[in-house]
Parts: structure tokens; sequence; C-alpha cells
């Protein structure tokens, strides 16, 4: 089961934890099962076009999915995979 | 001001050290994380760590958060058994009002803590949450 670390802002759509395991081989697989086991976490996610949304990063391991294949990109049961949040913003 | 958000309860560590990064950094944004924890009454934070602002360009205006920083707070939260409660950052010359920018990829649950920074020093500080229909409320800092 790949692994797939869940960031805290996030964390009150999965009963607080932290973690979440599925099967899955690639990361928009693994991103669509805990869409589908928990409610509302879809929407801050993916869009309406059913792309990732432009302020969620996906790391696995280390490594940004933008620089593998994005969300096509192969996993198998020893990677970890992470939800970043993108933080920026500014006064003006 | 908010009643539907936990009060924080910011310690006086934490606090010095995000008045003092906004002194620091000015006239540019800082920015960090802080952490601590949640309980039935209060968010108490309990430490502030600072983050390399990574916007390109003018920082003045501006701050951004690596992906790989934000893995590293993830990660310092669970080794240290402390919840990541949210992000603070600096307004140079300006209220410590959330802007659109803020607002277009800020997270629910998170307190977002603005320290408005003069040239003479810290201002205010305020801290806002994002509400369910995505507008920013202000949070009590007790």
């Amino acid at each position: 089961m790949a692994t797939l670390i869940i960031p805290t802002p996030l964390r009150k759509f999965t009963n607080g934890k932290a973690v979440f395991e599925a099967k899955a081989s690639d990361v928009r697989s693994l991103l669509q099962a805990l869409s589908n086991s928990h409610e509302g976490i879809q929407k801050h996610l993916f869009d309406d076009s059913g792309d990732l949304r432009s302020f969620i990063r996906v790391y696995v391991g280390d490594e940004d999915i933008y620089e593998l294949e994005g969300t096509d990109t192969k996993i198998d049961d020893r990677d970890e995979v992470s939800i970043i949040p993108a933080i920026a913003g500014g006064s003006k | 001001m908010s009643n539907q958000f936990l009060p924080l309860d910011v310690h006086a560590s934490a606090m010095n050290e995000m008045r003092s990064h906004g002194e620091d950094a000015f006239p540019n944004e800082c920015c960090g994380f802080f952490y601590g924890e949640e309980n039935n009454r209060l968010r108490v934070v309990t430490l502030a760590k600072r983050i390399e602002n990574v916007k390109e360009g003018d920082q003045r205006r501006r701050f951004e958060i690596s992906g790989k920083d934000y893995l590293n707070a993830e990660r310092f939260a669970a080794k240290e058994g402390l919840t990541l409660l949210g992000i603070y950052h600096s307004h140079p010359v300006h209220p410590a009002i959330p802007s659109e920018h803020d607002l277009a990829v800020a997270m629910p649950w998170f307190s977002y803590i603005i320290v408005s920074v003069e040239p003479e020093g810290v201002d205010h500080i305020r801290s806002w949450q994002l509400t369910p229909e995505r507008k920013f409320e202000e949070e009590t800092i007790k």
C-alpha cells in the first residue's frame, strides 16, 4: 500500500488522521482513492475539470511531481506521497 | 471579532520571534510557521520558526515558502509531537489585513498571523482564518 501524508489543514476531512494508505499505481489514483473515501476533501485537491488545483503540490519522497510526470507519476508500495499546500501571499 | 474560531494564546517567546523577524526582514516581507496544540478552548502557540522567503523579485510586497520547507515543517511537527497551527508573514508599511493574494491560496483550518511593520518597528499584529465560504475572518489573540 502506498502511503499518503495529509497536510494538517486537510486533516479535518480525515478525522484527524495524518496518514492514508491505499493500493495505487500512480499519484492520481492515490489522490482519487483519498477523495472517494473522505467526503469534502476533493474540492480542495481538484478543480471542476479534474486537474490538480494550482495551489496544491504533491511530492513523492522529496521530489515535486511536476519535476517527474505530474499526477501520472508511477508509485509503488514503498513510496511516501505528500500533499503540500502552496504557501504564498503578500500585502498588495 | 470572530466567534466561530478558537482564540489564539500565543506564548511570549513565539510572539517575540514573529515580531523580531518582521523587523529584521523590513522593508521586505518575512514568513514562517508556528506550532503548538489545540484544545477545546484555545489554540496555544508555543513555537514560531523563521522560514526563508523564496519569492523571486520584489519581496517588499510578496512572500512564498518552498514546498520543501513546508514538507520539513510537517515532519518537524510530527517528530516533536506538535501541531502545525499556521503561517505568519509581515506586511511592511501596510495594515495586518489579508490581501487578495493571501486569500487566493489560503487553506482552511490554518491560522494566518500578519505582522504590520513600520520603519520604527512592529505596529500591530492580527490573526485570520478562512471560513467555509472562503472569506477571512479575524481570530482573537489573547
